[in-house]
């Protein structure tokens, strides 16, 4: 016995490579549905064990069966006759038939009872979220808060947060693989979901529908913080962004009044201003075709959770946006050297 | 019939010469139109597996620059569309019109010359599908081209177009072909030939039939409507005018899920015929595995909505239609048993297409089961629109779908060519493909679920998901190894493949009961049939203990004069009206000026097809 075992051991020891490959060569993993972080993901991670283990037992029962009969039954050289011609057998058309029935009907009940419970938030003080997509960037609102930012999302530790989801334009999906599963948003239509971060930590989250050219590219971070830190995060979004100096100040004059001239989308634009697509609080115009760009220097990635956010990741992305993020709804420009720096001045000081 | 007035018009004249090129043109014989089937689908699997490995190479690494994000769209929206409609689909037509009139003891199909237009139609549907490519703009919304993304708003570059009109064009050809054989199946049947003693790949003809003249209707009022957005700005699907883009999911899966049984049952039809051939048993449970395969038919059209389990239908909804989908798993589950139980006390032959037939049935069952998975909202909440979907469907569609009918093509091209395929380069063939589909898509259930979302042309290597890609490209080279060794081993086969025979498996039903290739007649005397198996019938009788044993004397075939055999003539005019309808469908991207010379083509063609004489020389009196 123990011999048997020796000789097994290479097998076993290579059927460990691939678990050691997915595990250990890479151990980030952050859009793992595996690691729920919340009680809506771990509701449909426990219904998904369920299943799968079922699956599991079925496959190895009934391809068990059909390998052990093609081992079995082969075609021998020295066979005398032929098989005998059998039909079919009722006793077992019913029973094949009644014990799938079975096992299907021990796995609807933890289904329906875990759609109603992902439905609706529990009862109890929640958050009110309004998510509204747009190609390619999300608008988070919270209508309780009286605050609107863009493409990363601050959500409270332990409170579960009521969402409503829009577009602006064509069907996307909104989906934090940790936290919850998708729900689309719909032009036309108000969906609604619920999720909960139960630990402090960042999620990543995505447009899980193919929605055009940057689909690959809407993405957004969803910071979870305990309660203080929370409330001091909607503090600073309140807060009007205070006064610019120095090279700031140009940058700030250059993004209400300077209007550039460029291409998008392989077409001429002119005059085209900043201030006239993006909203920065305080400022005498508010755009409203980009993301709000109040504090966008205290967010940690640009260009819809793209790429981090830097100095010399801002300059690139306002050189060529379409480099960075093919499709972009957003203008190359011709800027200047120097109106660069100013205007990545500007931005990185709108904390 | 006024036969003598054909002479009078030159034009109307029924073409004499069956031979050369030509011949393929003017053909209404079900085999010849069978094989012209069999050869473009197979052409169009290639052009899909081109654009299938160049998905792959842009994945194999994160941050890839090999195509750019629309070329990639457009690869992918292709690639399905060309998977579905060009390839599985057509190459089950042809199986249809070569096996289903040898099966029934028939001639022909009902309607001959209905048949070559559905082929033409086809051929000109899967061209103007594929036209986008050469202006540069292939449809690129993807299959499922949910709106508002196919509005003339967002897909500027306008691919779109080509996807309403070509689409168009291949419902006709299927909605043409799928009603030619219901009435062949019910009304050609050879005497003796109950609908209890077909054999199963007929039943399973007859049932995707059914779900084709029902289900294509659907998607042709949802073409017309997203024309009609197109092209004359109607607002059916405009969410800013009043108009509904989840109306078009509605219309779109209400024919995608019985298209999924479309695909499927014509395999698990050829998988019936060939485990019983080379197990040497009938096959087990028949009339259980016909009704479940009638079952699935129905139930196809309860469960759409499991495609749109994140659309936001609401809890009600989201519970009615698991359960649905939970239930159909039932006669699905029921066939593989059966097919176990016709292998249980067997005598299984390992040949090239049994192989295909148990592979059939192995990936088959993974796809089925991770199906079941998608059934739980909750948990499909997280798969929806994942790599783990991607390898769920092509467990279902390559692992099952195209195993099915490589193992018809090995199974049937005997009696099509009268040469077996080579079985070394067969089974090579086999496991090339069998190792390289585990190889591609296994890994997709795990990055999947790792989180990596399908349609996306880039990824970041932070996320985890570089070593699997890796790996399902490398998958997806031994796939075309697999493609190539079998293109090579069809080549080789047809020169010199050795000499079938009538009858190389030992077969049970009819088609093996005369020569391999056919005579244009097919059956020089329409058979009579007793028995389910009718041709095992005539060659075994059955001891007291179930065991066959041989019957010395063969019943003769042939012997009989056979040119009195009546065959309907040969035609120009399905090619022609296949011809004008196509000029009038790219007339709609050219000018209407073309559209209507393709409408004038396209009367001149029916009015022919009307009023051309039933015989080539006008006899006195006719059959």
């Amino acid at each position: 016995m123990l011999h048997n075992l020796t000789k097994l051991r290479p097998v076993l020891l290579l059927l460990l490579v691939p678990v050691l490959l997915t595990t250990a060569c890479f151990p980030s993993h952050p859009q793992s549905t595996f690691e729920a972080a919340g009680p809506v993901a771990e509701a449909q991670l426990k219904l998904f064990y369920i299943i799968f283990w079922a699956a599991v037992f079925v496959f190895v029962v009934v391809n068990g069966a059909f390998i052990y009969a093609f081992i079995k039954y082969r075609r021998r050289a020295n066979e005398a006759h032929l098989p005998k011609q059998t039909h079919g057998h009722t006793v077992l058309e019913i029973t094949w038939t009644i014990a799938p029935m079975i096992i299907l009907a021990i796995i609807t009940v933890p289904t329906i009872t875990t759609i109603f419970y992902t439905a609706e938030p529990p009862p109890g003080k929640t958050l009110e979220l309004k998510v509204i997509a747009h190609q390619w960037w999300w608008e988070f609102e919270y209508p309780d808060l009286g605050i609107t930012t863009a493409n990363e999302l601050h959500v409270p530790v332990g409170m579960a947060i009521d969402v409503s989801l829009e577009s602006k334009d064509v069907i996307h999906s909104f989906w934090i693989p940790k936290l919850a599963g998708k729900m689309d948003l719909v032009p036309g239509h108000i969906n609604t979901m619920w999720f909960q971060a139960d630990r402090a930590g960042e999620f990543y989250g995505l447009c899980a529908e193919f929605c055009g050219t940057a689909h690959a590219q809407m993405r957004f971070m969803v910071h979870a913080e305990k309660q203080s830190d929370f409330d001091a995060w909607v503090e600073s979004i309140k807060a009007t962004p205070g006064e610019m100096t120095g090279l700031a100040a140009k940058g700030k004059d250059l993004f209400v009044n300077k209007g550039f001239d460029g291409t998008l989308r392989g077409e001429k634009v002119t005059a085209q201003r900043c201030a006239f697509c993006h909203t920065v609080e305080g400022l005498p115009i508010r755009g409203a075709v980009g993301p709000v760009l109040t504090h966008v220097g205290g967010r940690e990635t640009i260009g819809a959770g793209i790429i981090d956010n830097s100095a010399g990741n801002l300059k690139a992305w306002l050189t060529n946006p379409d480099k960075m993020k093919p499709g972009v709804g957003m203008p190359t420009l011709s800027i200047a050297d120097d109106e660069l720096d100013a205007l990545v001045a500007y931005l990185e000081g709108l904390q | 019939m006024a036969v003598a007035s054909g002479r009078k018009y030159s034009v109307l004249r029924r073409p004499t010469v069956a031979t050369g090129w030509w011949g393929w043109f003017v053909t209404v014989d079900h085999k010849r139109i069978g094989i012209l089937y069999g050869i473009t689908s197979v052409l169009f699997f290639l052009l899909g597996g081109i654009e299938a490995i160049t998905l792959r190479l842009q994945l194999s690494n994160p941050e890839n620059a090999l195509v750019s994000p629309d070329v990639f769209s457009q690869l992918f929206t292709m690639h399905a569309l060309t998977m579905i409609f060009l390839a599985i689909m057509p190459l089950s037509v042809a199986f249809f019109n070569i096996v289903i009139p040898l099966q029934i003891g028939a001639r022909d199909v009902a309607f001959p010359r209905l048949n070559a237009l559905s082929y033409w139609v086809y051929l000109f549907g899967g061209l103007l599908l594929n036209a986008g490519w050469l202006v540069g703009r292939a449809p690129g919304s993807g299959w499922f081209a949910y709106s508002p993304l196919t509005s003339t708003a967002f897909d500027v570059a306008g691919g779109m177009d080509f996807y309403v009109l070509g689409l168009l064009m291949l419902g006709t050809s299927s909605m043409a072909g799928a009603f030619n054989f219901i009435v062949t199946i019910i009304n050609m049947r050879a005497p003796g030939m109950t609908l209890m003693r077909m054999p199963v790949f007929t039943w399973m003809t007859l049932v995707t039939s059914f779900l084709l003249v029902t289900a294509m209707p659907v998607i042709t009022v949802a073409l017309i409507e997203l024309g009609f957005d197109r092209f004359v700005g109607t607002n059916f699907f405009n969410p800013t005018m009043g108009g509904d883009p989840v109306l078009w999911q509605h219309l779109f899966w209400v024919f995608g899920h019985p298209e999924v049984y479309i695909l499927i049952l014509p395999a698990m039809g050829i998988v019936s015929e060939v485990l019983p051939t080379f197990s040497k048993k009938p096959l087990f449970g028949y009339p259980f595995i016909v009704l479940s395969g009638v079952f699935i038919g129905f139930m196809g059209w309860t469960v759409w909505s499991h495609h749109m389990f994140t659309v936001g239908l609401g809890p009600v909804a989201n519970a009615t239609f698991a359960v649905t989908t939970v239930l159909i798993a039932v006669p699905t589950g029921v066939k593989i048993f059966n097919w176990l139980g016709t292998l249980w006390r067997g005598s299984i032959e390992f040949n090239t297409a049994m192989l295909f037939a148990l592979g059939f049935v192995i990936l088959f069952i993974i796809g089925g089961l991770s199906g079941v998975t998608h059934a739980a909202v909750p948990a499909d909440a997280q798969q929806q629109d994942t790599y783990y979907i991607v390898a769920h469907l092509h467990y279902v569609l390559f692992g099952g779908s195209i195993f099915g009918l490589f193992a018809g093509i090995y199974y049937w091209f005997p009696k099509v060519t009268g040469r077996l395929m080579n079985e070394k380069l067969g089974k090579l063939n086999f496991w090339l493909l069998f190792i390289g589909m585990n190889l591609t898509f296994a890994p997709m259930h795990w990055v999947g679920l790792d989180g990596m979302p399908r349609r996306i042309y880039t990824y970041d290597s932070a996320m985890g998901w570089d070593f699997w890609n890796l790996f399902s490209t490398v998958g997806s080279w031994v796939i075309l190894l697999g493609v190539l060794v079998f293109l090579h081993n069809i080549m080789r086969s047809l020169r010199k493949g050795e000499v079938a025979g009538n009858d190389p498996w030992d077969g049970r039903t009819l088609e093996w009961s005369i020569p391999s290739p056919p005579p244009e007649y097919n059956f020089a005397e329409i058979p009579t049939v007793s028995e389910r198996d009718a041709f095992w019938s005539e060659k075994y009788v059955e001891n007291e203990d179930g065991i066959p044993i041989p019957i010395k004397k063969r019943p003769s075939s042939g012997g009989k004069d056979t040119n009195d055999i009546h065959m309907p003539g040969l035609s120009y005019f399905p090619f022609v009206t296949a011809l004008g309808m196509a000029i009038c469908f790219f007339g709609v991207l050219i000018h209407i000026s073309v559209i209507v010379i393709g409408l004038v083509v396209m009367l001149f063609g029916i009015y022919g097809w009307a009023f051309e004489p039933a015989d080539p020389e006008p006899e006195s009196g006719s059959h």
